[in-house]
């Protein structure tokens, strides 16, 4: 065997017994690659998610519910540092991402080119776009790359937070007059399919899963966790009294989960190609955020070589 | 384009969840200096009270053993039971030991 082979074979020993693998450890180029390709469309998910909240910080409607968003907004500012963190053990920088991210290179989850059309919206992505993601990242806490999977933890301890503000807001208006029920049932309407579609595309078509699974990148398909966010949501909007916006969703008793209708695909690949509702919106938000801001990362950089340059002298 | 030499410098993060407890490691940041980095770090790392102490490292300071060394840096701690308690022989009556 070439040693090539040799410590293949070796890493994927490890992975097998449930090591964890660090930063320095050798590890296949492709297993490198996946995680900076993941980790940091994981990190641009978490910057890019601010930008549909961020439009109804200012028009919350009472100082409980703005503080809660924006508590909300900077965690996920959070969550995106630490996973850029992670990402960057790997070798990449972080401004070899961020370009990455303007020039579409990257992907973020599309969930985040859908409008927010009304404060109902800010209670179905709590509730619904919070809880896909939960399911996904509680997973992640046992990923086998360890700071991607430290991360996870962190992450995953602030986030039920996240989730149930969302479901709070939902439970206001579903009790509230028959218009803000109505809100609420139009913003679920809206986002049960985008959330549905966080999961990726199905199993036979998902062109990463088989690798993932080896190395325990992910240890739950695409449509395992996806079925698994339609168990716990649906009671959820029983308890609500609003309707999932899905006419074959019913309980099979023999399976012991619920069946659920086709997601439309097309849309699905259309927004991830570019084509949503908001993508161009959202990537101009985040480049003119980049270019606004370098007169004071060059200017906080100036000073500091200045300050340390003055210190030097003094010594 | 990136311009990599204007790059913020890497930080580590440190952080004492109370007093009595040891600094952790808990991730890293880019920030232009130290007290930069002690900002980001109260804004990154402690939102929900998670520490009452800080420390920050220029992440470039950091010099770590190598994983390929592994075996001769700690293998040679694997034969010596001797020293640990559970080596010795002592009957139960005795207490306190």
């Amino acid at each position: 065997m070439s040693p090539e082979i040799n410590l293949e074979k070796a890493f994927q020993d490890r992975i097998d017994k449930g090591e964890k693998i660090e930063p320095k450890d050798w590890m296949p180029e492709k297993y490198r690659k996946t995680h900076i390709r993941q980790i940091s469309q994981h990190a641009h998910s978490e910057v890019v998610g601010m930008l549909p909240e961020g439009n109804w910080i200012t028009r919350a409607p009472s100082l409980k519910r703005k503080c809660a968003l924006l508590a909300k907004v900077q965690d996920e500012a959070g969550h995106g540092l630490y996973l850029y963190s992670a990402a960057e053990t790997l070798g990449i920088s972080r401004d070899e991402m961020i370009e990455q991210l303007h020039s579409g290179k990257a992907k973020y989850s599309s969930i985040f080119n859908y409008p927010t059309l009304s404060w109902a919206d800010m209670g179905a992505i709590g509730w619904l776009v919070d809880g896909a993601a939960i399911i996904n990242q509680v997973m992640l806490t046992r990923t086998s790359f360890g700071p991607y999977a430290r991360a996870m933890v962190r992450i995953c301890k602030e986030e039920s937070f996240h989730q149930r503000q969302g479901y709070e807001i939902m439970m206001v208006l579903a009790s509230g007059t028959p218009e803000q029920k109505e809100m609420a049932q139009d913003a679920l309407n809206r986002f049960w399919w985008p959330s549905m579609m966080m999961f990726g595309p199905r199993d036979e078509e998902s062109t990463n899963s088989e690798l993932s699974m080896k190395w325990k990148i992910k240890r739950k398909s695409n449509d395992e966790l996806r079925q698994q966010f339609v168990d716990n949501s649906v009671p959820q909007a029983e308890y609500l009294g609003l309707t999932i916006p899905d006419p074959d969703l019913k309980w099979n008793e023999e399976r012991g989960h619920y069946d659920f209708g086709d997601i439309d695909w097309n849309e699905f690949w259309q927004v991830v190609k570019g084509d949503g509702p908001c993508n161009k919106e959202r990537m101009e938000a985040r480049q003119n955020a980049w270019d606004n801001g370098k007169w004071v990362r060059d200017a906080a950089m100036a000073y500091a070589e200045k300050q340390s340059k003055s210190k030097s002298i003094a010594v | 384009m990136s311009d990599n030499n204007n790059q913020w410098p890497l930080w580590e993060i440190f952080i004492r969840s109370k007093n009595g407890l040891e600094h952790r490691h808990v991730g890293s940041l880019h920030a232009a200096d130290a007290e930069m980095a002690i900002e980001n770090a109260r804004d990154v790392y402690t939102r929900r009270m998670e520490g009452v102490s800080l420390w920050v490292v220029e992440s470039k300071d950091i010099t770590a053993s190598n994983p390929e060394n592994m075996g001769e840096l700690f293998e040679p701690a694997i034969d010596k039971v001797y020293r640990h308690p559970t080596f010795y022989d002592v009957p139960d009556e005795i207490k306190h030991m």
